[in-house]
């Protein structure tokens, strides 16, 4: 267990929506957090090698580029590794979660349009023997405001590596 | 243009959008100048760069431009995927009132998938812990009151696999 540096927190914290999109952005963030530049890149690094930042970049919207839909299978416990290697060896899956259900394996797949999409769904169904359910997203309604951390609770912070 | 009205349009990036998506989205480089960077890589100046970038979060393809934290590292590890059965025509209203609240990171309407599946309305919630995320749970079923006419929360038990979006 670690504790995070205030500069970390709010590094982490207060530009998770105005990241700005100037030449030099690090050295924005270090005007506006009273450091330099060099600190500022110093710590996004160091919070990337522990896991705490999975990266620093844009977010797209989802749907906004090709098809994609989220989609579910219902596998026996004893082969989920087994399928999820064979679901994972798609490009087109771009994340896939073991979930806690009689649905247990959620993932999400983009292609470049409709008739591809499709092709990949019916593929991994054949592959897998079991059926793909699909949900894509119809509306969205978050607006993405990034996330408020709450540092000032007594939770454990513990690195991810 | 609101980006509401972006909802289920076709936009249309060209090539050059596209490299640009590609170079940025598994993160920008920790150099003093990150912009210059992905512009030499493409061959274009900066400025164009940053016009197209501003211009693509203009139209809300990109949603932000952020450091993007992995919640499970910072603690939160109550993180459910709550599902909701809510009727068809009040999907919108109902959604909108959700998607604002400060615990949900995305909120989405999505089909029924019948018999199997009776949910229609998607929210991801991130709390510290099961017990909080409950919680947040309760909270969603409070503010949807006689219209929840159904729910779940699926809990991540493994993360299988996380890579950036697929470009065409």
């Amino acid at each position: 267990m670690q504790s995070l540096t205030d500069i970390e927190k709010h590094v982490l914290n207060d530009f998770q929506h105005d990241f700005p999109l100037v030449a030099r952005p690090y050295q924005a963030l270090a005007e506006k957090l009273g450091t330099s530049e060099e600190i500022i890149i110093e710590t996004l690094n160091k919070l990337k090698q522990e896991g705490f930042v999975s990266r620093v970049g844009a977010v797209f919207r989802a749907n906004s580029i090709g098809a994609s839909t989220l989609a579910a299978m219902s596998v026996p416990e004893q082969e989920i590794e087994a399928i999820a290697k064979k679901i994972n060896a798609y490009s087109e899956v771009n994340h896939n979660y073991k979930r806690e259900h009689h649905f247990n394996l959620w993932f999400v797949l983009t292609a470049s349009n409709e008739h591809e999409l499709n092709a990949v769904l019916d593929d991994i169904e054949q592959e897998t023997g079991y059926p793909v359910m699909y949900l894509p997203m119809i509306e969205d309604f978050h607006i993405d405001l990034g996330f408020d951390l709450d540092f000032n609770s007594n939770y454990d912070v513990e690195s991810a590596n | 243009m609101s980006k509401a009205l972006l909802q289920n349009e076709v936009i249309i990036l060209d090539e050059l959008d596209r490299q640009i998506i590609q170079a940025t989205q598994s993160g920008l480089p920790l150099v003093p100048r990150p912009y210059h960077h992905v512009a030499e890589d493409l061959g274009v100046t900066v400025k164009e760069v940053i016009r197209r970038m501003k211009a693509m979060k203009d139209t809300g393809i990109i949603r932000r431009i952020a450091a993007v934290p992995n919640h499970y590292a910072l603690g939160y590890k109550g993180n459910g995927m709550t599902v909701w059965d809510v009727p068809s025509e009040l999907v919108n209203d109902l959604g909108h009132k959700v998607g604002v609240l400060d615990f949900v990171s995305h909120c989405y309407h999505r089909p029924r998938f019948l018999p199997d599946w009776p949910y229609n309305l998607f929210a991801m919630v991130h709390a510290h812990n099961r017990k909080e995320a409950l919680l947040l749970v309760d909270t969603i079923a409070e503010l949807l009151g006689k219209h929840d006419r159904g729910h779940d929360v699926l809990f991540s038990k493994q993360i299988l696999k996380k890579t950036g979006m697929r470009l065409l």
